[in-house]
């Protein structure tokens, strides 16, 4: 399988702060990638390296079979990018800038931008400043998404959109999927990514902690379990992959790993189980534990 | 007055910002009234010496077209002549740009919305910025009194000197702050301003020069003229500038009440829903975001070049008998006959006002960058280098453009007043395209500085201002050669109709090295 993005221990400082620090990420072509991380991880400085915008100073980084930074411009004819914050010029209409964006990529197709402004329910005629936040990032969302490009970067596209955007967000981003077309897409909105992601990569501290499917990130969570036992429990504590033990008389409540979960039951069965309820694996909570938990 | 709530802790943040630009501004005004005060001393060291020059300068309409009237013989009133157009332009320019900074800049760049939701009322953001460019102007008015005054000179005159300065400065701080109000973004409120400075300038030039004197009552720079300290001393000439300041705050304040946080009270139009065909590169774009400050600036340097043109015939009268004044206009114009030195002399200013276009449309490559619009542009097709060149190549065609049109105007209105046209437009134009080279070198510096050290682009400035004090007060202040050469604008030959053609090159090849340096550099480093 050919990689439309593979990065592999890139390294950017901005004077003393180090916002990247030896960052992995590979996205196949025709995937859908979610790229995760607390505030200030290094999300967007990793597209703008991508980008050319930023040069790295260690590590490696290809596009689409190039070299972000030497063949920008040329790469840049096959992607479409929006920011995740979009500033438009105060004298020109939403739709011109739609329409220049999309020509300055080498064309776009008037009647998918056509199909987007009615979907989006955006009025291209404003100009500037007199589009809200959210009707701004349409502008940008619409320029990329009626271009014709083989992948999409998208840093955190939807923070200024209300529910309904967000849904139709998510239908556009299916049909581009089914396009074959290649999308990074930098979210902090969890049920986005859950949805539209094949593949995530969860960075911190300018590095790459984990990245896999959802089914192998899923393997990652941890199952709650409440049982209610014949005889008391020993030995549970001791257990692999069993945190947060609480015991009492024969009730046991406890959080396991999920790739551990049968040796856990296993474990529970030789004490008789009279009744027994398992939370299944959020992804929210792997999230969160790699947002909150490591030390800095 | 809860709509001020806050007002306090924007002024800390206002200072904080501007803590080396405001008092960079004071001093190098303060200082220049010093430096030009003692030199008048020295130039003017008699009674007589002094009455010669004011009679002189007031049977010449050119030159009090430039300077105004020499109203007074003691040492202070030629001081206040020599230096009232200058200061005002320091005084003025200091006061809108830091309004405007604090105000509708911070608006349009969404950083007042973080404030304006907190702890914030309404009008605390104007009256922070006002009470800083207020403090500024006060600072200046004083430390120029305090130096007059230290100069020997009379207490009370100097300090309506001072004050007289420092009461312009804040009346245009509250025409900046008026203008915020009306327009959606900073630089329209800039474009306000300064055409009301223009305008200003005009009117009283007109004043000055011709038999409607009354014209000049009309300005407040004309005001500022009128003060006459250390003769009449007119302490009213304070209060009328400070009433006009009033005023417009008040009509200011009153139309924060009028509009919605980040717009202005001229709503924009709606435009077109798709882009015309012509819309469809980077030249294209940056034609769109250029075209209507070139246009404004064209007809700026077309009203100058007239104004300018019908005037320089009346220079020839000018200070035959007084070999001192004659030496300086030398100095600054050329030894060729004294007429040519007036339009050389007025075109080196016209090139210097060409040199702050040049910069601004420079400058507009960081603008774009900063805002990150460069960065959506960037991310597509389009080259470092062509997004760099679709935006220099406005600074650089567009002074080309500036000094076309002044030498042309300059040329007809001349041309027509000696009935001469054809004779003199090619002459009066040639003198206009010799300022390009140097005009260029300064677009220079400021491309070198974005491609280079794009934090310090605002160096720019400060080099047009150093070369703008070298070129109008060096010669006066008998400033070394060598320093006088680091402007380009010393460079610029000063002979109509025999140019030589050495320096000029070597202009045109320092600043196209300059810009090639600014792009290289522009190619290599990051953006934002
Ligand atoms: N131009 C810059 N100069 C200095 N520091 C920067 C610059 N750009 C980013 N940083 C720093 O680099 C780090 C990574 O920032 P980045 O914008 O990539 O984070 P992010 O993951 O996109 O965060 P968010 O989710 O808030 O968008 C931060 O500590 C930030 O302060
Ligand atoms: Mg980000």
């Amino acid at each position: 399988m050919t990689h439309a993005i593979s990065v592999s221990g890139l390294v950017k400082n901005f004077g003393r702060t180090r916002a990247l620090d030896g960052l992995d990420l590979t996205v196949s072509e025709g995937e859908v990638h979610g790229f995760l991380g607390p505030n200030g991880a290094g999300k967007s400085t990793t597209i703008r390296v991508l980008l050319g915008l930023l040069r790295a100073d260690a590590g490696t980084a290809r596009l689409l079979g190039g070299d972000p930074w030497g063949q920008a411009a040329e790469l840049h004819r096959r992607l479409a990018y929006v920011p995740g914050d979009v500033t438009l010029w105060p004298n020109l209409s939403g739709g011109e800038v739609i329409d220049l964006l999309g020509r300055l990529r080498g064309g776009l197709d008037p009647k998918r931008k056509a199909v987007l402004l009615e979907r989006f329910e955006l009025d291209p005629t404003k100009k500037g400043r007199t589009y809200s936040k959210g009707n701004r990032q349409k502008v940008a969302l619409v320029a990329a998404l009626s271009s014709d490009v083989e992948l999409l970067v998208l840093d955190e596209p939807t923070s200024g959109f209300d529910p309904l955007m967000e849904a139709m967000f998510r239908e556009c981003i299916e049909e581009e999927k089914e396009r074959d077309r290649t999308v990074l897409l930098s979210s902090h909105i969890l049920s986005e990514v859950e949805a539209l992601c094949d593949r995530v990569s969860i960075i911190r501290n300018g590095r790459t902690v984990e990245t896999g499917s959802l089914a192998q990130l899923r393997h990652l969570t941890r199952t709650s379990i409440q049982a209610e036992l014949a005889v008391e429990p020993t030995g549970l504590a001791g257990l692999p992959g069993v945190h947060d033990l609480q015991a009492r008389d024969h009730h046991v409540k406890f959080e396991v790993d999920t790739a551990e979960l049968d040796g856990a039951l296993r474990h529970l069965t030789t004490f008789g189980i009279r009744s027994l309820t398992s939370q299944p694996p959020t992804l929210e909570e792997l999230f969160l534990r790699h947002y909150e938990d490591e030390p800095k | 007055m809860t709509t001020l709530v806050g007002t306090g802790s924007l002024i800390r943040l206002a200072l904080r910002l501007d803590r080396v630009r405001l008092p960079i501004w004071i001093l190098v005004t303060a200082g220049l009234v010093l430096a030009t005060a003692s030199s008048v001393a020295e130039l003017y060291p008699t009674e007589a010496s002094r009455r010669q020059i004011a009679a002189t300068i007031g049977s010449n309409p050119a030159m009090t077209a430039i300077y105004g009237q020499v109203y007074d013989t003691s040492p202070g009133a030629v001081v206040m002549w020599r230096l009232a157009i200058t200061g005002a332009l320091l005084v003025t320019l200091m006061s809108i740009m830091t309004v405007n900074r604090h105000t509708r800049q911070d608006e349009e760049a969404g950083r007042l919305e973080l404030i304006g939701a907190t702890v914030v009322g309404r009008h605390a953001p104007m009256a922070a910025a006002l009470i800083v460019a207020t403090g500024a102007n006060i600072l200046a008015a004083l430390l120029i009194a305090a130096g007059l005054t230290g100069q020997g000179m009379p207490v009370d005159g100097s300090f309506l000197a001072g004050l007289s300065f420092g009461a312009l400065g804040i009346t245009f701080a509250a025409v900046a702050a008026a203008a915020a109000q009306l327009a959606e973004n900073a630089r329209t409120v800039t474009g306000i301003s300064v055409l009301v400075l223009a305008v200003a300038f005009v009117l009283r030039l007109i004043g000055d020069a011709g038999s409607a004197t009354w014209v000049s009552w009309l300005s407040p720079i004309g005001w500022l003229q009128k003060a006459h300290p250390y003769a009449e001393n007119r302490w009213w000439i304070v209060v009328l500038l400070l009433a006009v300041a009033i005023v417009l705050i008040g009509a200011a304040y009153a139309l924060v009440s009028r509009r919605d946080h980040g717009a202005g009270l001229v709503r924009p139009r709606p435009g077109p829903a798709d882009a015309a065909a012509s819309l469809n590169g980077p030249f294209a774009l940056a034609w769109r975001l250029h075209r209507w400050s070139m246009i404004g600036w064209m007809i700026g340097f077309l009203v100058l070049g007239v104004m300018f043109g019908s005037i320089a015939n009346s220079a020839t009268d000018l200070v035959k008998d007084n070999p001192q004044v004659a030496r300086i206009v030398e100095q600054m114009g050329g030894k060729s006959a004294l007429i040519d030195a007036f339009m050389t002399a007025i075109l080196g200013i016209i090139a210097l006002v060409a040199s702050v276009y040049a910069v601004q449309a420079t400058l507009r490559l960081r603008a774009e960058e900063t805002s990150v619009r460069a960065e959506p542009v960037l991310a597509t097709g389009v080259s470092r280098l062509g997004w760099a060149l679709s935006h220099l190549v406005f600074a650089a065609v567009g002074a080309a453009v500036m000094l076309v049109a002044a030498g042309l105007a300059m040329g007809v209105a001349y041309g027509i007043s000696v009935g001469d046209v054809s004779g003199q437009l090619g002459n009066v134009l040639e003198a206009a395209l010799v300022q390009l080279p140097a005009t260029l070198v300064v677009a220079g510096i400021a491309m070198a500085l974005f491609g280079l050290a794009p934090r310090y682009v605002i160096g720019s400035w400060a080099a047009l201002t150093v070369f703008w004090l070298l070129g109008q007060l060096g010669p006066m202040l008998q400033v070394p050669q060598w320093l006088m050469n680091v402007s380009p604008f010393t460079h610029v030959p000063k002979l109509l109709g025999d140019i030589s053609a050495t320096p000029l090159i070597w202009l045109s090849v320092v600043a196209v090295v300059l810009m090639a340096v600014g792009l290289a550099g522009f190619r290599r480093r990051d953006i934002g």
